[in-house]
């Protein structure tokens, strides 16, 4: 009876104490549904990474870390759901994975104060933190990839594209057709012929296109791809013979799912990306050490060093040191969004801080601004070798042209800012 | 010959065995259709679901491995085996065959006589049921699909073609055996549904299920028999399109290349899958190879509806379908 009060006593105790502080990164992410191959390990790289913090660390400053999973199963509806569900659970970050979710908390984030993070992804010219107060697409955007597509094919061809013909092969979607503007700038800058194939989405069916480009005998075929649309599509280079080191697909269109399944067909296949691939990096012997082997990874490991996973590292990695420099700034280890979002505005993560998370040239190193909030715009060329099955990083970090993206993202942010009344900052 | 002709020629050919690859997703619908009554907005899954199962088999993964470690505390995902493409699709035809009883069993046993609203929401629970027993069994990674049909540019059509136009075609082997696949499908179905006393029995249920069962015939029995033969079209249907693709989640929606092919050669009749899915393959390669160009490009899913429509408007039943007569 004794031991039963007790118990009753002490669980009241504990009920009505406040819960302990911790710094809570919600996961967007998506484990089921037609896009799960990739949503799958870039969920695990993100959670394993904070995992590591919290085992190896004690947390970040002290601060244990917290990692709530929302399933969007790539949905935007979902998204936003989970959005809802979990902002109100001291979310200081949101990472939502999805151009189409992105573009339905961009106001919500704006209202409710928590700095969202669109890596690679989401709306291009939120790069302009004039603009754009509470986004952030760091390191790199789409027109970032689609520059340093053109920048490649130039040192193919020794520095001149002109007279050259390059295909943009694109989901017909909003997030396929980002490229278009940029490409058809640099077109002018550079005097090469553009042709645009859309292909509707799932592009299970892609044989008129692949016919086309057949016919057209193109240079280059630069690609937009998602889902089942990027293996279909490597398959079918394969199956006309196009030179496969002349295919180069965006960041989305560059990770194991989408090579793997055309076999040798696929080798030589090249794509743009801004992390490192596979497991040489010492931080990689940590996550073993005190998140796979102490089974408390997120995923049963197997995806370690895989191009999804290694992005979702850089991104965890990304959110925990500008949670750091927001404990630094603010001289507190329990911060809220709006310090984590100035946090990220003084971002700066360079190759020494990289060397001593034991990431070394894990991503290009990253300086963020109250303007800027792009960071350096830079990807590398990786390529698929089939035999080895891995992909092989065949360039240093690319700049984009800054000329060219930079007016290009004055130009959209503007427009924006015009429709939406707002002013800008950093003045 | 002038260069454009040359090229809608293989456009042509192209988008007969794109039709046939259509076809063979249909005629799952067809079967059931013919047989029930029931639209089965699972087929696509069910091609998905026996995909994985194929390749899951022919890997030797644990079934339910996550699930398993995740009770139990241990850390297996495979049996160590690999088991040869043939008796991998003997075996996964075995499950479908559960599956089409279990379905009948736990589902559709109790629907007999319901409406054919209340059965197509039922085979779209089905779907989604499906799709997450799928995911949990064998995962939601890209499984590649390697049975030994052959993949690539046919050599012998390209330097024929290449000696008479100057230009070589481009005609995929792994459509070629496909059509091969679905001709094959189709007369051994047609033989089945006319000649065999079980598919007689099939047309029986299908004509009228009172009568039928007034003369003895066994509705579950004909029913879990049609189901299985969907399995077997979808676990077809599957083994083609994954092949091209790899097996993952979007297999599921090849479901929606079918739904043309249905409106226009009808829901009832095998022989109608098949010309609808040419028409559709021919017309919408036609389309967006001659239109495409001149407004965007990417005409060739709705394109395909369009066709649909305009057949459905001067006859409703589709080109082979049964005339709809309703007397008062």
């Amino acid at each position: 009876m004794k031991l039963k009060l007790v118990t009753l006593v002490l669980g009241a105790v504990m009920a009505g104490a406040p819960a302990m502080a911790e710094l809570v990164f919600p996961s967007l992410s998506y484990r089921t549904g037609p896009f799960a191959a990739g949503g799958t390990p870039f969920a695990d790289g993100y959670a394993d990474y904070f995992t590591l913090l919290n085992e190896r660390d004690g947390g970040i400053g002290g601060e244990m870390t917290r990692v709530p999973e929302c399933e969007t199963a790539y949905n935007t509806e979902k998204g936003v759901e989970c959005y809802e569900a979990t902002k109100g659970d001291g979310a200081l970050i949101y990472q939502p994975l999805s151009t189409g979710i992105t573009y339905q908390l961009i106001p919500k984030v704006t209202a409710d104060g928590i700095p969202m993070h669109t890596m690679g992804y989401g709306r291009t010219s939120a790069a302009n933190g004039k603009i754009f107060e509470w986004v952030f697409n760091y390191p790199g955007n789409y027109w970032d990839s689609a520059s340093i597509m053109v920048k490649h094919a130039l040192d193919m061809e020794g520095g001149d594209l002109s007279g050259k013909n390059i295909v943009l092969l694109y989901h017909n979607s909003a997030y396929g057709k980002e490229p278009i503007r940029t490409l058809e700038e640099l077109s002018k800058k550079h005097g090469y012929g553009l042709t645009l194939i859309p292909v509707d989405s799932p592009g299970q069916e892609q044989k008129s296109q692949w016919l086309q480009i057949r016919r057209e005998k193109p240079d280059y075929v630069f690609f937009w791809g998602w889902g089942v649309m990027n293996q279909v599509a490597i398959q079918e280079a394969g199956n006309i013979r196009f030179p496969m080191d002349h295919f180069i697909g965006v960041w989305w269109s560059g990770s194991e799912p989408d090579v793997l399944p055309a076999g040798d067909a696929a080798d030589g296949y090249k794509s743009t990306n801004f992390t490192g691939t596979g497991t040489d990096y010492p931080i990689f012997d940590d996550i073993q050490k005190y998140v796979v082997d102490a089974g408390k990874a997120a995923g049963d490991g197997s995806s370690l060093g895989q191009v999804q996973y290694n992005r979702g590292m850089y991104a965890a990695m990304l959110a925990a040191e500008a949670a750091l420099k927001a404990q630094e700034m603010y001289g507190v280890t329990e911060i809220n969004a709006a310090q984590m979002r100035d946090g990220m505005e003084a971002l700066d993560v360079t190759a020494a801080r990289m060397a001593e998370l034991g990431m070394p040239g894990f991503g290009p190193e990253v300086h963020v601004s109250c303007e800027n909030h792009g960071g350096p715009g830079q990807g590398l060329i990786q390529q698929w070798n089939a035999t080895d099955k891995k992909w092989v990083a065949i360039t240093d970090y690319i700049e984009s042209d800054r000329d060219v993206i930079d007016a290009l993202i004055v130009e959209d942010s503007a427009a924006y800012a015009k429709e939406n009344n707002i002013e800008e900052r950093c003045k | 010959m002038p260069e454009q002709l040359v090229y809608a020629m293989e456009v042509f050919l192209n988008g007969l065995m794109a039709g046939v690859l259509y076809a063979l997703v249909a005629l799952g619908f067809v079967l059931i259709y013919k047989a029930s009554g029931i639209f089965n907005y699972a087929q696509g899954v069910m091609a998905l679901f026996a995909a994985l199962t194929l390749v899951g088999i022919m890997e030797g993964q644990v079934p339910f491995a996550h699930l398993i470690n995740a009770a139990f505390g241990t850390d297996i995902h495979h049996f160590g085996w690999h088991v040869p493409a043939l008796l991998a699709i003997l075996l996964t035809m075995v499950v479908m065959i559960g599956l089409a009883w279990l379905v009948n069993y736990f589902v559709f046993r109790h629907l007999v006589s319901q409406e054919p609203i209340i059965l197509f929401m039922a085979t779209i629970g089905l779907a989604y049921f499906l799709e997450g027993v799928g995911d949990i069994m064998w995962g939601a990674d890209i499984k590649k699909l390697d049975v030994g049909l052959p993949q690539g540019i046919n050599e012998a059509i390209d330097e024929f073609t290449f000696g008479v136009f100057d230009y070589g075609f481009f005609i995929d082997n792994l459509d070629i055996v496909a059509t091969v696949i679905a001709a094959l499908l189709v007369a051994s179905l047609i033989i089945f549904a006319q000649y065999t006393k079980q598919g007689r029995a099939m047309r029986a249920v299908a004509d009228d299920h009172q009568a039928a069962l007034s003369v003895g015939i066994s509705l579950n029995y004909i029913w879990v028999m049609v189901w299985s033969l969907a399995g077997f079209v979808a676990l077809v249907a599957g083994i083609v399109w994954g092949t091209k693709s790899g097996v993952q989640f979007s297999l599921s929606l090849i479901a929606l290349k079918a739904l043309p092919v249905l409106m226009l050669g009808g829901f009832t009749s095998i022989p109608g899958a098949i010309v609808g899915g040419l028409i559709i393959g021919v017309g919408e390669k036609l389309f967006e190879f001659s239109i495409g160009p001149l407004i965007g490009g990417a005409t060739e899913n709705w394109f395909a509806y369009v066709l649909a429509l305009l057949f459905l408007v001067f006859r409703p039943q589709g080109l082979f379908g049964e005339k709809i007569i309703e007397r008062v």
